[in-house]
């Protein structure tokens, strides 16, 4: 990807579409679920047949309002659904049930970490309920358009970013920020690969110190999170070289092909839109009370920012630890649990983050070792029973079948040995197999006590306490 | 009472009138299995109910008077029908109406042009022609209508039966194929106010699949009244302009005289936006319009009118030869008003003089008067073909009653005389959701105004 030629500045804005998590759709019962045999979640409602009228989910209300809060949005105590009208086959009515000129919310903003200017405030510029449409299928029957109505009617909210990010990086950073701020929320699965999440980009550039933006392009079809930086980037690179060739920009529409990692121009005979929104008369304006509101601003959670915060005041963690145990929801309560369990903040956040999240990682994201097993493993490292190897065996061994860490590692002879006589035993066969070494030792290489620790674990097959044979093996060389 | 074959025969005696889409087999068959379903219990138990062919009805296809939706037949049914079945009534065929409910004279149907009951050389009124005739001609006491600029009381005056549009939001939506959804009311005739009041009572209240619906009870009868007393009601004088025809003039100055004598207190009053409102409805009805009939696309339901290479092929193919050519006009028009650039100085306009008018009620209704009384139409029923040429002229004859759509209050249109032969209606508009107020007069009006005496 790389960075543009110097002399030039980017200008990203993205507009992303999350679907809200709700049983059913936005203006029916039907089921929103992801998938299902095409065209089984549907009825006279989300098909658009004569005669049908939406009625509104009040659920998906809630969860846009606290996706406006949670994004600092200023929540309007009214707003208005609007039609948003065009002919395509997946568009069962003809037209959308979006919001135009008056929207749900206005005005908010997103902080994200920037590799390049630090810590970034992205406006939000407004957030909006609309209905999704259908799905068309292009490739399915030869010569032929199968169309899905199962999302038709599903709900979403557009969240319309602000012109503030300033390279494929930065957008790129910006997404993963929102995704898990929503996660964080439960509003939405973000999924981009279900289409749970998905995002078109305004990009432009311009040279370095202008004031005025350039053009913008809208980049459609990233289809994942890997794609946004190529994408925008290739997209930026097109837009320098034509300039920079004696070209001007025009606006249109771009689709990212990801297979050869190009974007094309979407026929402008396609985009040529106007919509002719005019307000839904079919619904009433949605008219929010402060009381509902407020309701659902105390259904928020701790917002991600705000408990990376605390994790760094309350734990003395590093900011970048505390971002890792952050990251989401699940994470950053299992580790608070493991600390409430007993355990040592920093030691505690020192499992979770490699032991952890590595099982984790390797069996769908679930964190096997319940907080206290996990706490009283600390606590038996921390007590000198288990050396740090031995209680990462105990640990992948209560991962794969559950069970006490102490009788596990028992069980599985790794309590250490801390009784003074017996590690003497072990310490005086050591000293007696390795005499040039003691020899070397007396005459003041004392860095070789690292090497008779280490013979004497492998005596005792690892069980010896190491802080004990180091002390018995100091008498010894020095008696 | 209940007996099927005895209803299907009496309605398809009225065959002349091209009022009814039903086959009449499919009639009597239906009409039999539903007499022999319906609950003895219901207080419409028995009563045939014909229902305009632009409510959804699983017993009957649903056209909407359209090519496009030929052979059509709903999966489901409207909030009404579904009322109307619990009542124990009996839902009586589909009736003929114009396409889409876009017109005034049931001319504008791809399926034959319904005639006058009482003269065939004259049309029943529209949009809701095929409902007024065979009431009109007692093939049935009551029907359902759509009324969205006058669609039922003014054939409801032109055939000489009772029409009423109730508040908007008093009756659901819910399964009327939308014409002009901020305007459209499903509405009842009856051969008496009884009649239409009985059906209405049923088929109001709320319905959660409708958000425009209020959430109030079913509309509650009133007792017809000893006399008008302690009614004010007011004659708007912009509906009674000097052109008005001299016999539905004398029609409602007799009506008036009579309600005076039963006590009420009549006051000259005014709407002065009254001028405004056909400009505006036929800038509102159509966008909406050209919004709501953006689904018929050949795509999902109705006939495919095919042989088109591609999709903008196939869209114009059907829409275009689905569509007759009034609907096809007033999409162009609703298209046109919406689009970017003439929004604000149509559309947006449009609304404004909305508001006008809706005030100018309210300021009338504010100075203590209950109730307002005009003619329902400017002339009696007129000939077959006279306006067709003329698309103004024919809105025209909506004038008296696009405002109460407009302002969304609840009006009646009660048999008020004859000229020559044909029937003349007056027009009460109510305040909204105060039907209770304005079926009283209406009891009192049809009680003592000689409903088919010469004016």
């Amino acid at each position: 990807m790389g960075a543009p030629p110097p002399g030039w500045e980017t200008v990203i804005g993205l507009e992303t579409h999350v679907q809200l998590r709700t049983l059913s759709k936005m203006f029916c019962g039907c089921s929103a679920a992801f998938g299902g045999a095409p065209n089984t979640h549907v009825c006279p409602v989300c098909l658009g047949l004569p005669g049908a009228l939406p009625a509104p989910n009040g659920e998906a209300m809630k969860l846009a309002v606290r996706a406006a809060l949670a994004l600092g949005c200023s929540v309007h105590p009214k707003s208005v659904f609007a039609r948003k009208n065009y002919f395509y086959p997946d568009l069962p009515k003809g037209y959308q049930i979006s919001q135009h000129d008056q929207p749900l919310a206005t005005s908010g903003s997103l902080s994200f970490l920037s590799s390049e200017r630090g810590a970034v405030t992205a406006t939000i510029v407004r957030l909006h309920i609309e209905e999704d449409a259908g799905k068309s299928i292009h490739d399915r029957f030869a010569k032929a358009t199968a169309v899905d109505l199962n999302r038709s009617g599903v709900p979403l909210i557009e969240i319309v970013g602000g012109p503030d990010l300033r390279s494929p990086a930065e957008a790129r950073a910006y997404l993963l920020t929102l995704k898990q701020l929503l996660e964080y929320i439960g509003i939405s699965d973000c999924d981009m690969e279900k289409g749970s999440l998905r995002v078109d980009a305004n990009v432009s550039v311009r040279r370095e110190g202008d004031t005025v933006l350039g053009t913008r392009s809208e980049v459609k079809n990233i289809n994942s999170f890997a794609h946004v930086e190529k994408a925008l980037a290739v997209e930026r690179d097109r837009q320098i070289a034509l300039l920079e060739s004696g070209g001007t920009v025009t606006q249109q529409t771009m689709l990212y092909d990801a297979k050869d990692n190009t974007v094309r121009s979407q026929r402008s005979k396609e985009e040529s839109h106007d919509y002719r929104f005019f307000p839904e008369p079919d619904l009433p304006p949605l008219v929010l009370t402060p009381e509902f509101v407020a309701e659902q601003q105390s259904q928020l959670p701790e917002l991600p920012a705000a408990k990376r915060e605390r994790f760094v005041a309350q734990y003395a963690l590093s900011r970048d630890h505390a971002a890792v145990l952050t990251a989401s929801r699940v994470v950053a309560e299992y580790y608070e649990n493991v600390v409430r369990a007993g355990a040592e903040p920093q030691a505690a956040a020192n499992w979770v983050m490699t032991e952890g999240l590595a099982d984790a990682k390797d069996h769908q994201d679930q964190l096997r070792v319940p907080p206290a097993g996990l706490a009283q493993l600390i606590a038996l490292v921390k007590g000198g029973t288990l050396s740090h190897q031995a209680a990462k065996r105990v640990f992948g061994e209560i991962a794969a079948k559950g069970g006490d860490p102490r009788t596990i590692a028992e069980g599985l002879g790794l309590v250490q040995v801390a009784d003074t006589s017996v590690v003497a035993a072990w310490v005086t066969d050591v000293l007696g197999a390795h005499a040039p070494e003691v020899g070397r030792y007396k005459n003041g290489e004392t860095k070789l006590m690292a090497f008779f620790v280490g013979q004497v674990m492998r005596a005792s097959k690892g069980k010896a306490d190491p802080k004990l044979a180091q002390r018995v093996l100091e008498e010894k060389l020095t008696s | 009472m209940s007996d099927g074959k005895a209803v299907a025969d009496h309605l398809i005696k009225a065959k002349r009138l091209n009022a009814l889409l039903t086959p009449p087999k499919e009639l009597r068959k239906s009409l039999q299995a539903q007499a022999a379903a319906a609950r003895p219990t219901g207080v419409l138990y028995g009563m045939p109910v014909a229902v305009k062919d632009n409510i959804c009805t699983l017993e009957f296809t649903t056209t909407c008077g359209s090519r496009i939706l030929e052979g059509y037949r709903s999966p489901y049914e409207a909030t009404v029908v579904a009322k109307l079945k619990a009542a124990g009534a009996l839902i009586a065929g589909k009736t003929n109406c114009d396409e889409f409910a876009m017109g005034s004279s049931t001319e504008h149907s791809a399926y034959g042009r319904v005639f006058h009951p009482l003269d065939k050389a004259r049309v029943p009124g529209g949009s809701s022609g095929g409902s007024a005739a065979l009431v009109g001609a007692g093939a049935v006491p009551a029907a359902l209508g759509s009324d969205t600029g006058g669609s039922v009381r003014q054939p409801a005056s032109f055939c000489g039966v009772v029409g009423i549009k109730p508040t908007y939001g008093r009756v659901s939506r819910y399964g009327l194929v939308a014409f002009g959804s901020s305007l459209d009311q499903i509405g009842v005739f009856g051969r008496s106010v009884h009649d239409a009041a009985r059906v209405l009572s049923v088929i109001s209240g709320r319905d959660p699949r409708d958000a425009t619906c209020e959430d109030r009870d079913s509309l509650r009868l009133p007792t017809v009244p000893e006399s008008l007393q302690g009614f004010v009601i007011g004659l708007p004088r912009e509906y009674f302009p000097p052109e008005l025809d001299p016999a539905v003039r004398r029609a409602c100055d007799r009506a008036v005289r009579l309600m005076k004598e039963l006590g009420a207190a009549v006051r000259e009053v005014s709407l002065p936006h009254t001028p405004y409102a056909v400009p505006a409805y036929y800038v509102i009805a159509p966008a909406e319009a050209s919004s709501n009939l953006a689904r018929f696309d050949g795509v999902r339901y109705g006939p495919r009118f095919d042989g088109a290479a591609d999709l903008r092929g196939l869209y114009r193919s059907t829409r275009g030869q689905g569509f007759g050519p009034e609907v096809r006009r007033r999409i162009l028009v609703g298209t046109y008003v919406l689009s970017s650039g003439y929004y604000d100085a149509y559309y947006r306009r449009a609304q404004q003089m909305r508001a006008l008018i809706a005030q100018d009620f309210r300021n009338v209704f504010d100075r203590g008067v209950d109730l307002l009384f005009t003619p329902t139409t400017p002339t009696p029923a007129f000939k077959a073909g006279e306006k067709l040429a003329d698309p103004v002229a024919m809105y025209v004859s909506d004038i008296f009653t696009v405002t109460a759509n407009l302002a969304g209050l609840p009006a009646i249109s009660v048999p008020i005389g004859r000229a020559k032969g044909l029937p003349i209606g007056g027009q009460l508009i109510g305040q909204a959701f105060l039907e209770d107020e304005m079926l009283e007069a209406a009891y009192a009006v049809e009680r003592v105004v000689p409903a088919t005496d010469e004016a």
